[in-house]
């Protein structure tokens, strides 16, 4: 049964034992860079459109390997023999995004962002960059290959889990747990892919905007050890990224892979996680479908099936032998389509096996016939190990083992299509089954919304990459590292260590990392020892209400800033006046604080006056009968203008009323 | 005293990073632990590229990313082991089918087909039919394949002497039985090589395909395997018995074109659909099995019709592009060092300056053959429609027509081969003998869109190019 909240909540992970299974993960981030131009030419970096121009098609090809094999990730691509059609923008895109032009020399500025990336991340700094072509047969690059260059290597990062190794299991961590050491294995810059638009029987569409801009590739280890670290490594990372203020923001900037394996397991990347604190579940479901996996090939193990002794027979069911009604196959034959069944022996029970919450090993040989035999209108088989959704009518599912002579113990696997797809997809079937028995099948899987995932390619080795001999090396000189080095921004764990001792929140604390203000805080905490968190709310928060109101809040100078916390220190104004202060003098340049709160009347009070304020407001009527509605409205008409009376004192003098029964 | 070194051992690499090599006592394929002032680096020492510079080593990581390491700053190295790299493809027999047609592809350069070692990154030419087939299995189902390599440079370095061995080669496998003949060829001077081999080759059986590839047949996205499959498929099946070239038609995967020889010409440094068919049509499209023919006029094949081989060339022939104030002293100086022959691309209808006129006769009543062609590439050349042509005429300088320049060039080269009687080098300038001149242009002759205008938007919109 699966070890699941049934409330099914996204962010909600297994309830498993994570040190028990082994569990180690690995983060991928791409990160886009930002500059003016893309990587490899020189059109302008980060323009979006859906506007089509022109389209181009092509077909992809493997290369065969020296052992004369083929690199089985190319060769599946290959085998689902896709048109590829790229949508081409003319502001967006050259002749180089075509692939019908040689690559330009690479973007300097590019380099010198990923070299100050990789010195931020503790990496060995390389002599020579060179750089690589990675295959990528699936079409979203039009060459084929992407272009990818190492400028670090062996790095680490400090990392404070709240799940460090040794608490293990679902239970919370404490909060003051050790730091360690998470290595990253390589730091690279290389070209991004294209968009894809739409992926549907052998034709696939990609737009090509985003092709061959800058991104930056971070790789860890695979050393996090429960799914929450998962969330908290990619947040760090994000971080220190985003500390360099190099990189671009937005939709599509980033994106992350992570890798899962458990003990006995094999990893398996997951593509296509939208957002961090999705990571925790999908991986928990990552970990339990290996798990389930490993169980199924000690399930097969005992019933004696081997990847050499798998039998089965393959049946043709044309319309004359049995006129489906089942309405995916009724369809099939009034479209003229093959129908066909393999009949597998011994494996009864095993196709409704659950490997993911709410899924089961039937989903995982679909995946593939998907993919690779290209029937992509799910459900793409029917099968008579279940009564779920790969079930025939009842009668008909009685007729197919009939006609198939299945025996008790014997599945059948229903596929229809065109011909040639159908003999592919029984081959995946086939295939599928056949890895089952040795175990988790290296992967990468596509992540869905919910938390589970889905085929998506095999993994490809890593020996698909040779060197581009389009480009020449370039030279990392030690000069230019040290320009570099000498001018790297604080990163973000040492930020984090001057601020734990201000009492500022976490909250907080995790925004003013990166504010372009940090340092303006700072300076501001030491010399007045005004409250930490007051201060950082007002960069922080008021800024960006002034922001929202049509503001400009980056024209106030640091002098002013300092101004306005002296006034608040010794008095002059009360913390209560400053998002509208804030908000005020964002609009308008040039006018001081005094004289803005003097206009808008919100100086602060001396207490005598106080008193014929608070009076008059309660004498004022309201609509509500109930005292905690009233109170509310009280403060609130106080308040306007704020800043006359700090809204302690408010509360206190009104619950003394309260008290007297005057309210 | 220094031990010898095979200098395979240090492949690429010259002083200091030779040196280096050397005292650390490491060589090309050890795999080794670096220890640098940038930290530890283990992997695999790969040969270094001969243009690169000397400073640095090459190393190809467990991660598959090669990198430089500069050798000052290298500390220490332990040799962990070593792995020689041996490129021996196995071989796979090319299936033999008696039904099928005969073709022979003859290689002069250029790679149509590789294989990878990506333990290395090199990329290892396959062109044996053991090694096509595993490239291009798709061979296989057109037709028995010989293969022949006969060259093997770039294509800029083609010479008269690889025209005339080339012809000699497809005369021997014509004679030897071939139903077809497939030239694999760089496309840098494919299309003088074209025109060459009509003027040698003349009256051919059986189609002669000459197919080269725009993108390094490597690569995934390679025009090399279509281009391959579509050529053998029209020599094999195709009735076009002439020499022709097949590449890209647009730049999408869509089909290929057949063009004649004389006629073809690289127009782009890189497009895929670069080869264009100048002032006429293409012979056909060819495509996955299927050849629709576009034009109707040309030799149909004949297993009976004998082919008449005549590969001579006198190399003492030019080409001048004339620009506005070229001088004289060009042309003597021509003459001075004993060309024979000059094909003049002449600006608009076949001009040029008065200046040169005088340098022009001399070098005529030095017994060089001079003949007219358009600059403009497109077009005829018609020197009577201004005084200007007509005097150039008058000074014995032979319109011809609407030869390209590079296949006038070719010609004027191939005539002189024979004789240098003026008359009869006319007679053979001027009798056509496969399209090189056409006695009309059609008017889907010469079609250059331009870019950004709204009807050509739409056009793009609506076809795949």
């Amino acid at each position: 049964m699966t070890p699941d909240d049934p409330a099914n909540n996204p962010y909600r992970i297994l309830d498993l034992d994570y040190q028990a299974l082994g569990f180690r993960c690995g983060l991928e981030v791409h990160h886009q860079i930002l500059t003016e131009r893309k990587l490899f030419c020189h059109c302008p970096a980060g323009l979006y459109s859906t506007k089509v121009d022109a389209e181009v098609m092509r077909h992809m090809r493997p290369t065969l390997s020296e052992l004369g094999e083929y690199d089985p990730c190319a060769l599946m691509e290959f085998k689902t023999k896709k048109e590829i059609v790229y949508l081409l923008n003319k502001e967006s895109v050259c002749t180089y995004e075509m692939d019908d032009t040689p690559p330009f020399p690479i973007d300097q500025k590019a380099v010198d962002i990923a070299l100050e990336i990789a010195m931020l991340f503790g990496c060995q700094i390389v002599g020579e960059a060179h750089i690589a072509r990675k295959q990528y047969l699936d079409g979203s690059i039009p060459t084929g290959f992407q272009r990818t260059t190492l400028v670090g290597v062996s790095g680490s990062i400090p990392f404070t889990s709240h799940f460090p190794p040794a608490s293990g299991g679902t239970k919370g961590g404490s909060t003051t747990a050790p730091e360690r050491q998470i290595g990253i294995i390589q730091l690279g810059l290389e070209e991004d892919a294209c968009r894809e638009v739409s992926d549907m029987r052998h034709e696939v569409q990609f737009r090509t905007d985003r092709l061959g801009m800058p991104l930056i590739e971070v790789v860890t280890e695979s050393v996090l050890h429960h799914p929450y670290e998962v969330a908290e490594a990619g947040k760090l990372i994000s971080q220190i990224l985003r500390s360099t203020g190099k990189v671009r923001r937005g939709i599509g900037s980033v994106r992350q892979d992570v890798n899962v394996s458990v003990t006995g397991g094999t990893r398996v990347e997951i593509k296509g996680v939208p957002r961090i604190p999705l990571f925790p579940r999908l991986v928990s479901i990552e970990a339990y479908r290996q798990k389930r996996l490993l169980d199924l090939r000690d399930e097969l193990k005992r019933r004696g099936i081997t990847e050499t002794s798998l039998e089965f027979s393959i049946h043709e069911m044309p319309a004359e032998r049995i006129h489906f009604r089942t309405p995916k196959l009724a369809s099939a034959l009034e479209r003229g389509m093959r129908i066909a069944a393999v009949r597998i022996p011994g494996i009864q029970g095993l196709l409704h096996w659950e490997v993911q919450p709410g899924r089961t090993f039937a989903h995982e040989i679909a995946g593939r016939v998907r993919v690779i035999a290209c029937l992509d209108e799910m459900p793409n088989l029917f099968h008579t190990d279940t009564d779920g959704e790969f079930s025939l009518f009842p009668e008909e599912q009685t007729a197919v083992r009939v006609m198939t002579g299945a025996k008790n113990g014997d599945v059948v696997i229903i596929l229809w299509g065109p011909d040639e797809d159908v003999t592919t997809g029984i081959n995946e079937v086939l295939a599928r089954i056949r890895e089952a028995t040795q175990g988790v099948p290296s992967e990468t899987r596509q992540a869905r919304k919910g938390g589970w995932t889905d085929f998506e390619r095999l993994l490809p080795g890593p020996n698909r990459m040779y060197p581009d001999t389009d480009t020449p090396p370039t030279i990392v000189t030690p000069e230019r590292v040290k320009r570099i080095r000498d001018s790297l921004p604080e990163p973000p764990w040492s930020r984090r260590e001057r601020l734990r001792g201000t009492g500022l929140s976490d909250a907080l604390a995790d925004q003013m990392l990166l504010s372009p203000f940090f340092d303006l805080f700072w300076n501001i905490r030491n010399e007045t020892k005004l409250s930490a968190n007051r201060i950082a709310r007002v960069l922080i928060q008021d800024i960006r209400a002034a922001r929202r109101h049509g503001g400009h809040p980056d024209r106030i100078t640091d002098d002013a800033w300092r101004k306005l916390f002296a006034h608040l220190q010794c008095g002059e104004l009360n913390w209560e006046a400053v998002p509208q202060l804030v908000r005020i003098r964002s609009r308008r340049s040039g006018a001081d604080w005094m004289s803005i709160a003097t206009k808008q009347q919100m100086l602060p009070l001396a207490e005598n006056d106080w008193q014929p304020i608070v009076d008059s407001a309660l004498n004022l009527q309201t609509r509500t009968k109930f005292k905690e509605s009233r109170i509310r409205w009280l403060m609130g008409q106080l308040q306007r203008p704020p800043g006359r009376i700090p809204a302690q004192r408010v509360a206190e003098l009104l619950a003394q009323k309260v008290r007297d029964n005057h309210v | 005293m220094s031990e010898p070194h095979d200098p395979e051992d240090y492949r690429g690499y010259r002083d200091p990073a030779k040196a280096t090599l050397i005292k650390h006592k490491i060589r090309v394929w050890s795999d080794v632990k670096m220890d640098t002032a940038d930290g530890v680096f283990e992997g695999l020492i790969l040969p270094r590229a001969e243009t690169e510079n000397p400073f640095h080593i090459v190393l190809k990581l467990r991660n598959g990313y090669n990198v430089g390491v500069h050798v000052d700053r290298i500390h220490t190295v332990t040799e962990l082991g070593y792995k020689k790299a041996h490129y021996k493809i196995p071989e796979k027999a090319f299936p033999y089918d008696p039904v099928k047609p005969n073709v022979t592809l003859l290689g002069t350069g250029g790679t149509i087909a590789s294989r990878l070692d990506y333990r290395t990154g090199a990329v290892i030419p396959a062109f044996s039919p053991g090694e096509l087939y595993g490239a291009v299995p798709e061979l296989a189902d057109i037709a028995n394949l010989t293969t022949k390599k006969i060259y093997a440079v770039f294509s800029e370095n083609m010479t008269p002497e690889t025209w005339i061995g080339t012809a000699k080669a497809i005369d021997e496998e014509i004679r030897a039985g071939a139903d077809g003949i497939v030239i694999g060829h760089g496309t840098d001077t494919m299309h003088y090589t074209s025109a060459a081999l009509t003027f040698m080759v003349q009256d051919p059986p059986v189609p002669i395909i000459m197919v080269g590839s725009q993108r390094s047949s490597d690569r995934p996205s390679s025009d090399a395997a279509l281009n391959l499959i579509d050529a053998t498929y029209a020599a094999a099946y195709g009735d076009i018995a002439e020499v022709l070239v097949c590449m890209f038609g647009p730049t999408s995967d869509q089909y290929d074109l057949l063009h004649r020889g004389t006629r073809v010409r690289k127009m782009h440094s890189s497009y895929r659909s670069t080869f264009r068919t100048i002032s006429d049509t293409p012979v056909a499209t060819v495509r996955k099995g299927e050849i629709r023919t576009i034009k109707t006029d040309y030799r149909r094949r004949d297993k009976n019709r004998e082919l008449k081989l005549d590969a001579v060339f006198d190399d003492r022939v030019t080409i001048l592009y004339y620009y506005p104030n070229m001088k004289p002293d060009l042309i003597d100086a021509l003459v001075a060092n004993g060309y024979k022959g000059i094909v003049i691309a002449g600006t608009g209808l076949g001009h040029f300056n008065k200046p040169l006129y005088p340098a022009i006769k001399r070098a005529i009543a030095a017994g060089v053959h001079i003949y007219m062609t358009v600059e403009t590439l497109w077009g005829y050349v018609q020197m009577y429609v201004y005084d200007t042509g007509r005097d150039i005429m008058d000074l014995g300088v032979v319109p011809a027509g609407n030869m390209i320049p590079e296949t006038a060039y070719v010609k004027l080269g191939w005539a002189l081969g024979h004789t240098h009687d003026r008359e009869e080098v006319k007679k053979l300038m001027l009798t056509p003998i496969c399209g090189e001149l056409t006695e009309r242009e059609p008017i889907d002759g010469y079609l250059i869109m331009q870019g950004g205008l709204p009807e050509i938007e739409q056009f793009l919109l609506k076809h795949r190019r």
